[in-house]
C-alpha cells in the first residue's frame, strides 16, 4: 500500500529563553521487507540555526534542532510518501511460552533487536503486580507465544475502554489500567508490562495509521493523531511481531512505523518542549492518505 | 575512671580487646604491635586525657571553622551535619601501599577495558562473558553512548575504590566508584584536621603528602581539556548544586584546584561544542569533572524529568568536543553483580587472574548460583543485582545471614526464584579493626572529643583514589576511611552512624614535601595565571548578594533607629516613630517585632545566593554571614523593644560589617568582586534616594534629618563638615552630593562607574557601552546639582534610572 503522509505539530512557548534545542523523532524509516520510504520531509518553523540527522540505539531517526534565539512558536510539517506492506504471516512456529526464557537467554547480544532490552523495567514501563495477574490469567505456559500476545492484546482491548479525553502523554500503565481506560498510548504501555510480566519481551512503536479506512470498514480509534501500538519478541525463528491493542489487531499494510522503542521515553516525537510550563500550547494534525485501492 | 593527672599511657589498650578471626591493623596475629604505628603510638600514649581531649577540639575546631559539613537528605532539605571525624588516622606502610595500588591499577585497566566493550563491540556479551539480560537491564548503561568514543581515548579518568582487609591479612575491593566518586576533597579536609591534632614533626615528615596526586590530576584535567589545535580551554567541575550531599565538597575541590564550578544552567551546547555562560558570553568549554549521575545530565538524551542538566551535553560528547571525567554510562561498572564477572573477564580481557580479589559475588539469574546462593544464605549478604551503592550502605542488602530485614517475604527460596535475574549474594565478609577513641560506654567513635575515652577496635574500610595521568593511574597517597562501631566486624557495621579517618601512608624516611604550586616555568620566569571564567549565575549570585547585604544592613540602622528613639521618647505615637513604621512597612518590616521576621528572611535570602558561590569568597566570610544567621535568630526570642532591640541590632550592624569587610579586605579584585561591589553600590544609592525622599521631605516631622544622617551613618561628619544644625540642605549636601562621603548617592555613582568601566564590553569601538552611558549622565549631574535642586521629583527620577541600571547589568552580563 502507498501512502502520502502528513504530520503538522505546532507549539508555543509562553516564556521564551534565550535558546531551544528540540529532539525529534519524526521521521518514518526504511524497514526492509516492510516499509519503503519513497520520500520524506521535515520542515522547520522558524528555521533552526542548527539541525543535525542521525539514528539512535534503535536505529530510529533522530533530528536535533537548535535556535540560538528567543522561539516563541514552532511548527513541524512532515511529508512523506511510504510504500508499506503486511509484513508476512506464516505459520505459527513460536515456541511454548515456557520455553521462550530459553530462547531468550541463548541471544548474545547487545544489539538493538536483542530481546533483552525489552524485557524489564524501562522509564514509563515497569513490571506491575496487578497487570502481570491479570495476563497470567489469561495465558497458559503451553500456549504460543504469537498466541500469547494475540490474546493478552485481545484481552486489555475488552477491558479497557478508548478515551481520548481521559488520560495525557504523562499517565503511568498503573493509573490507565486501574482506570481501564486511555488513548493508544496507554494501551500499549499496559499491553508492554502485561507481556513482560509474563517474560515475553515488549516494545512501542509509534507511527501513524490510515485515516480514511478501506470502503465499508470502519474508521479506526487514534487515526486522527500519531498513534502507538506495540513489538513483541515471539522467539528466535520468528522474531518481532507487532500488535495494536487499541484496535486488536496484528499491525499490517495499514501501519506506518516511525520509531521504535522500549516504551514511550525511547520515541517521543518532540524533547524540548517544557512540560512544567502550563503556558504552553500543542497542537497535532494527521493525514495518511492512501494513493491506490 | 581516668583522672586529669593521671597518663593515658598504662591503660590505653586496657579495653582493646582482639577479635580472634578478624584482622586488626595496630597489633598483628600474635598480639605485637605492627612496626607502622610504634611510633605514633608511643607519643600518644604520652598524652594526658586532657591533652588528647584539647587536641582532639582542634582538630574539630579547624572542621567547623573550614565549614566542613555533610548535608543529609531528608525532610529539612538543608540539615547539615557536623562532620563525623574519628580522630585517631589508619597507618599503612608505604611498601603494603604500593601493592594495593599495583592490585588496583590492574583492576582499573579492566574497568577501562570492560566499558570500552560496553559501549564498542560488546564482545564480552556476544561471547558469553557477561549476560545480555544484566547489560541490557541496567539503568546505567546508556544506549545514547553506544558507539560513541570517549574524547582522549579513554572513558575512565577518576576513580575510587572501597577496600577491606580480610582475617588473613590480604585486601579485597568492596565495591568501584566510576560514575563520580566522592570523598577526595573530604580526605584532603581530614588529613588538614588530623594536622592540627597531630602538629609534631614527626609523624608528619614521614607521611606522605596528598598534593602531589591532586597536582598529577588537575595537569591530566588540562591536558585532557586541550582543544582540537592544542589550545587551552577551560576545565570545570559540574555539580548538581547545593542540595546535594557533597556539595560542600565540590565547593572545597574546586577551590583547592582552581577549576569552575558549574551547574547545568551554566552550560549550553552549540554547533557540538559545550559552552560555559559567563559573563562575556559564551566560551568553549574542554573537559567536565562531573559530580553529577549521567542520567541527569542531559534532558534530552537522559532523563527528561532532570531540572539540573543541560539540554545537549550528550550531543557535545557525540561530537567528540567535550571530554566527559567519567565519560557518561561508566555508572553500569559499579553495579553489583558485574563483581560476579569481573574474576573471568580479568582472564579473557588481560589474560591474568585479578590480583586483588573482589567480595566474592554471584548473580542469581543463573541455576547453578541461584542454588549455591540458596545453600549458603546463612553467610551472604542478598540484595538488588543492579545496586550501584556499597554493600554497607543503607537499603542496598535485603537479606542478610539467611534472614530478610524490614520485607515481608516469604522465604529466600521463593524470592532467587521468581526475582533471580535481579538478584546478587555476596560473602558477608569481616572486616579488619583499626583503632578509634571512643567514649566510655559511647556507641561508636563519632564526637569523640571527651577525655574520658579509650581506643577500641572499631570495623574499617579505606576509599583509595586513582587518577589518569600520562604516566598511567595515580593514587592518592593516602585516602578516607569509614569506621564503623566497635564490636560488630561484618560489613554492615558501616551502615549508620559511622565515622571516618584520614590515612597515613608512612614512609621509613621523610617524604619529600609537595605543594599545588606549579612547577617554575621552562624559563624560569615566574608567570601569573590568569584568573579563571566568571560564569553568568555565579556573577548573578554576587550581585545579588551585594544587593541583599546592602539592603539587610540598611534595615538593621533604620530598625535602631526607630527602638532607640522609641527608648527614648516611649510613645509610639510620636511623629517620627510613625514615619518610621510607615516606611520600614512599606518593605515588609513590622515593628512590633524587635527582630522583624521580614529581616530574618532578609539575611537568608543573602546566604541563599552566597550559598551558590561559596566557592569564589573564603571560609571566613561564609562563617560570618553564617554567624549573622544565627545571631539575628537567637535575637528573635530574646530581643525586647526600645533599648534592648537598639543593642541587639547594633551587634548586627557589627556583623554584617564585619562581613563586608571581610568581603571587601580580602577578596581578589576581578570580576566576581565587582559584581559584588556594583550590587551595593547600586543598593546603597537606592537606599539613600528612598531615605532622604522620605526623610529630607519638607513635610517630613521634626528631627528627620538627624535621624537621616543617623542611618546614613554621617553623624560625626556633618559635625565636622557644617558646625551647624542639620537643615534640608546640609543633609542633601553630605548624603547626596558629597564625592568623598561613601555614604552619598554621588560617591556611589562614581564607584558604579569606574566599576562598570572595568567590566568586559564596557566601551563599544571606543564608546561608552550602554551601562555607562546610563552611569555617566547620572554622575555629571549630581555633580552639578545644588541641594535645592534634589527634589523629591529627582529623587524618584534617580530611583527609576538606578533601576535601569540594575536591569542593563542583568540583560548585559548575568545571563
Amino acid at each position: 500500500m502507498l501512502y502520502d503522509i502528513t504530520l503538522q505539530i505546532d507549539y508555543a512557548y509562553a516564556a521564551p529563553s534565550d535558546r531551544l534545542r528540540n529532539l525529534l523523532r519524526l521521521l518514518p524509516p526504511d524497514l526492509p521487507g516492510v516499509q519503503q520510504v519513497l520520500r520524506r520531509q521535515l520542515a522547520i518553523e522558524p528555521a533552526p540555526d542548527e539541525r543535525r540527522d542521525s539514528l539512535d540505539f534503535f536505529g530510529n531517526a533522530m533530528t536535533s534542532v537548535v535556535w540560538h534565539r528567543p522561539v516563541e512558536a514552532v511548527g513541524l510539517h512532515l511529508g512523506a510518501r511510504i510504500e508499506r506492506s503486511a509484513p508476512p504471516r506464516g505459520l505459527d512456529l513460536s515456541p511454548p511460552l515456557a520455553k521462550l526464557g530459553a530462547e531468550i537467554a541463548a541471544v548474545h547480544s547487545l544489539g538493538p533487536a536483542a530481546p533483552q532490552h525489552f524485557l524489564g523495567a524501562s522509564p514509563r514501563v515497569a513490571p506491575l503486580p496487578e497487570i502481570t495477574a491479570f495476563a497470567r490469567e489469561r495465558v497458559t505456559p503451553a500456549m504460543t507465544t504469537i498466541a500469547a500476545i494475540e490474546t493478552l492484546g485481545r484481552a486489555l482491548h475488552k477491558a479497557m475502554r478508548f478515551d481520548a479525553e481521559a488520560t495525557t502523554v504523562d499517565t503511568t500503565p498503573a493509573e490507565a489500567f486501574a482506570a481501564r481506560h486511555g488513548v493508544c498510548q496507554d494501551f500499549a504501555h499496559v499491553m508492554i508490562a502485561a507481556l513482560r510480566g509474563i517474560g515475553v519481551p515488549a516494545g512501542y512503536v509509534s507511527g501513524f495509521l490510515r485515516t480514511f479506512p478501506p470502503p465499508g470498514q470502519p474508521r479506526l480509534e487514534g487515526a486522527d493523531a500519531m498513534h502507538a501500538w506495540v513489538r513483541a519478541w515471539a522467539g528466535a525463528e520468528t522474531g518481532w511481531i507487532e500488535f495494536d491493542p487499541t484496535n486488536d489487531q496484528r499491525a499490517g499494510a495499514d501501519y506506518i512505523t516511525v520509531a521504535v522503542g522500549r516504551d514511550y521515553a525511547d520515541v517521543a516525537p518532540v524533547l524540548g518542549v517544557m512540560r512544567s510550563s502550563g503556558g504552553q500550547e500543542s497542537r497535532q494534525a494527521v493525514d495518511v492518505e492512501p494513493l491506490e485501492g | 575512671m581516668a583522672s586529669a593527672a593521671r597518663q593515658t599511657g598504662p591503660d590505653l589498650f586496657a579495653d582493646y580487646r582482639l577479635d580472634p578471626g578478624v584482622a586488626d591493623e595496630l597489633f598483628d596475629a600474635s598480639g605485637q604491635m605492627r612496626p607502622v604505628w610504634r611510633r605514633f603510638v608511643e607519643r600518644f600514649a604520652r598524652l594526658t586525657p586532657a591533652e588528647v581531649a584539647a587536641r582532639f577540639e582542634r582538630g574539630n575546631q579547624y572542621l567547623r571553622d573550614a565549614g566542613v559539613f555533610f548535608r543529609q537528605y531528608s525532610n529539612d532539605p538543608l540539615t547539615e551535619r557536623e562532620w563525623p571525624l574519628s580522630h585517631i588516622p589508619v597507618i599503612l606502610h608505604e611498601t603494603e601501599w604500593d601493592q594495593i595500588c599495583a592490585g588496583l591499577t590492574q583492576r582499573a585497566d579492566l574497568l577501562e577495558a570492560v566499558m570500552a566493550d560496553l559501549y564498542g563491540p560488546g564482545r564480552l556479551v556476544s561471547e558469553g562473558h557477561l549476560p545480555a539480560e544484566l547489560i541490557a537491564g541496567s539503568r546505567q548503561w546508556l544506549r545514547p553512548m553506544v558507539g560513541v568514543p570517549p574524547r582522549g581515548g579513554h572513558y575512565l579518568h577518576f576513580m575510587a575504590f572501597e577496600i577491606g582487609r580480610s582475617p588473613d591479612g590480604s585486601w579485597f575491593v568492596l565495591g568501584d566508584r566510576t560514575q563520580a566518586p566522592s570523598g577526595a576533597g573530604f580526605a584532603l579536609e581530614n588529613r588538614m584536621a588530623t594536622g592540627r591534632i597531630f602538629p609534631e614533626r614527626f609523624p608528619r615528615a614521614h607521611i606522605h603528602r596528598l598534593a602531589g596526586f591532586f597536582q598529577g590530576y588537575r595537569t591530566a584535567l588540562a591536558r585532557l581539556s586541550r582543544g582540537a589545535t592544542g589550545e587551552a580551554r577551560t576545565a570545570a567541575i559540574l555539580t548538581p548544586g547545593p542540595s546535594n550531599d557533597t556539595y560542600y565538597e565540590h565547593t572545597y575541590i574546586a577551590r583547592y584546584l582552581g577549576l569552575s564550578l558549574l551547574e547545568g544552567e551554566d552550560l549550553l551546547v552549540e554547533n557540538g561544542q559545550a559552552m560555559v555562560r559567563t559573563i562575556e558570553g559564551p566560551k568553549p568549554l574542554g573537559a567536565l569533572w562531573r559530580r553529577i549521575d549521567a542520567g541527569f545530565a542531559d534532558p534530552l538524551e537522559f532523563d527528561p524529568t532532570s531540572q539540573i542538566g543541560t539540554p545537549g551535553l550528550m550531543e557535545a560528547v557525540r561530537a567528540g568536543n567535550l571530554a566527559m571525567v567519567n565519560a557518561f554510562g561508566s555508572g553500569v561498572l559499579e553495579m553489583r553483580a558485574l563483581m560476579a564477572f569481573l574474576p573471568r573477564i580479568s582472564e579473557v580481557l588481560a589474560g591474568q587472574p585479578l590480583s586483588m580479589p573482589n567480595i566474592a559475588t554471584w548473580w542469581c539469574g543463573g541455576a547453578a548460583e541461584r542454588a549455591y546462593v540458596e545453600a549458603n544464605a546463612e553467610r551472604m549478604m542478598i540484595g538488588s543485582a543492579y545496586a550501584v551503592d556499597l554493600p554497607f550502605d543503607l537499603g542496598a542488602t535485603t537479606a542478610l545471614g539467611g534472614r530478610f530485614r524490614g520485607t515481608a517475604r516469604e522465604s529466600i527460596a521463593e524470592w532467587l526464584a521468581s526475582e533471580g535475574a535481579q538478584l546478587v549474594g555476596q560473602e558477608a565478609v569481616t572486616l579488619s579493626t583499626t583503632p578509634a577513641w571512643v567514649e566510655r560506654d559511647g556507641p561508636g567513635p563519632e564526637g569523640s572529643t571527651a577525655a574520658d575515652g579509650h581506643l577500641m577496635p572499631c570495623p574499617m574500610t579505606v576509599r583509595v583514589f586513582a587518577a589518569r595521568t600520562a604516566q598511567g593511574w595515580s593514587f592518592m597517597k593516602g585516602g578516607y576511611a569509614r569506621i564503623g562501631r566497635s564490636g560488630d566486624t561484618t560489613a554492615l557495621a558501616m551502615q549508620r552512624g559511622g565515622a571516618v579517618a584520614d590515612v597515613w601512608i608512612v614512609s621509613d624516611r621523610p617524604v619529600p614535601v609537595q605543594t599545588l604550586a606549579p612547577a617554575p616555568a621552562a624559563d624560569g620566569a615566574f608567570h601569573r595565571a590568569a584568573p579563571g571564567i566568571l560564569p553568568a549565575r555565579a556573577a548573578d549570585n554576587l550581585y545579588w548578594l551585594g544587593r541583599y547585604v546592602e539592603r539587610t544592613e540598611d534595615a538593621i540602622r533604620l530598625i535602631r533607629a526607630y527602638h532607640l528613639r522609641l527608648a527614648a521618647t516611649d510613645n509610639p505615637a510620636d511623629p517620627r516613630l510613625r514615619l518610621l513604621r510607615a516606611f520600614l512597612g512599606g518593605y515588609g518590616y513590622d515593628l512590633d517585632q524587635p527582630v522583624p521576621a521580614a529581616l530574618i528572611g532578609r539575611i537568608e535570602m543573602a546566604r541563599a545566593c552566597a550559598a551558590k558561590v561559596r566557592d569564589r569568597f573564603s571560609t571566613d566570610g561564609w562563617a560570618a554571614l553564617k554567624d549573622l544567621d544565627r545571631t539575628a535568630r537567637q535575637m528573635t526570642r530574646t530581643a525586647r523593644p526600645g533599648d534592648d532591640a537598639a543593642r541587639a541590632m547594633s551587634v548586627l550592624v557589627r556583623k554584617i560589617t564585619g562581613f563586608s569587610g571581610l568581603v571587601h579586605e580580602n577578596m581578589y579584585r576581578f570580576e566576581g568582586w565587582r559584581f559584588l561591589s556594583l550590587g551595593r553600590k547600586v543598593e546603597r544609592a537606592d537606599a539613600l534616594c528612598a531615605l532622604l525622599h522620605a526623610f529630607a521631605a519638607p513635610e517630613a516631622p521634626g528631627g528627620s534629618l538627624d535621624l537621616a544622617v543617623e542611618v546614613g551613618d554621617s553623624v560625626i561628619t556633618h559635625q565636622r563638615r557644617y558646625r551647624v544644625e542639620t537643615s534640608r540642605d546640609t543633609v542633601v549636601d553630605l548624603l547626596a552630593l558629597d564625592s568623598d562621603n561613601p555614604r552619598a548617592i554621588l560617591f556611589q555613582l562614581r564607584e558604579m562607574r569606574d566599576l562598570a568601566a572595568g567590566l568586559p564590553n564596557a566601551y563599544d569601538t571606543g564608546r561608552l557601552g550602554p551601562l555607562l552611558r546610563a552611569i555617566v549622565p547620572l554622575d555629571a549631574g549630581l555633580s552639578v546639582a545644588a541641594p535645592s535642586e534634589i527634589t523629591s521629583a529627582r529623587l524618584l527620577e534617580l530611583r527609576a534610572a538606578l533601576a535601569e541600571i540594575s536591569d542593563l547589568i542583568g540583560a548585559a552580563y548575568l545571563r
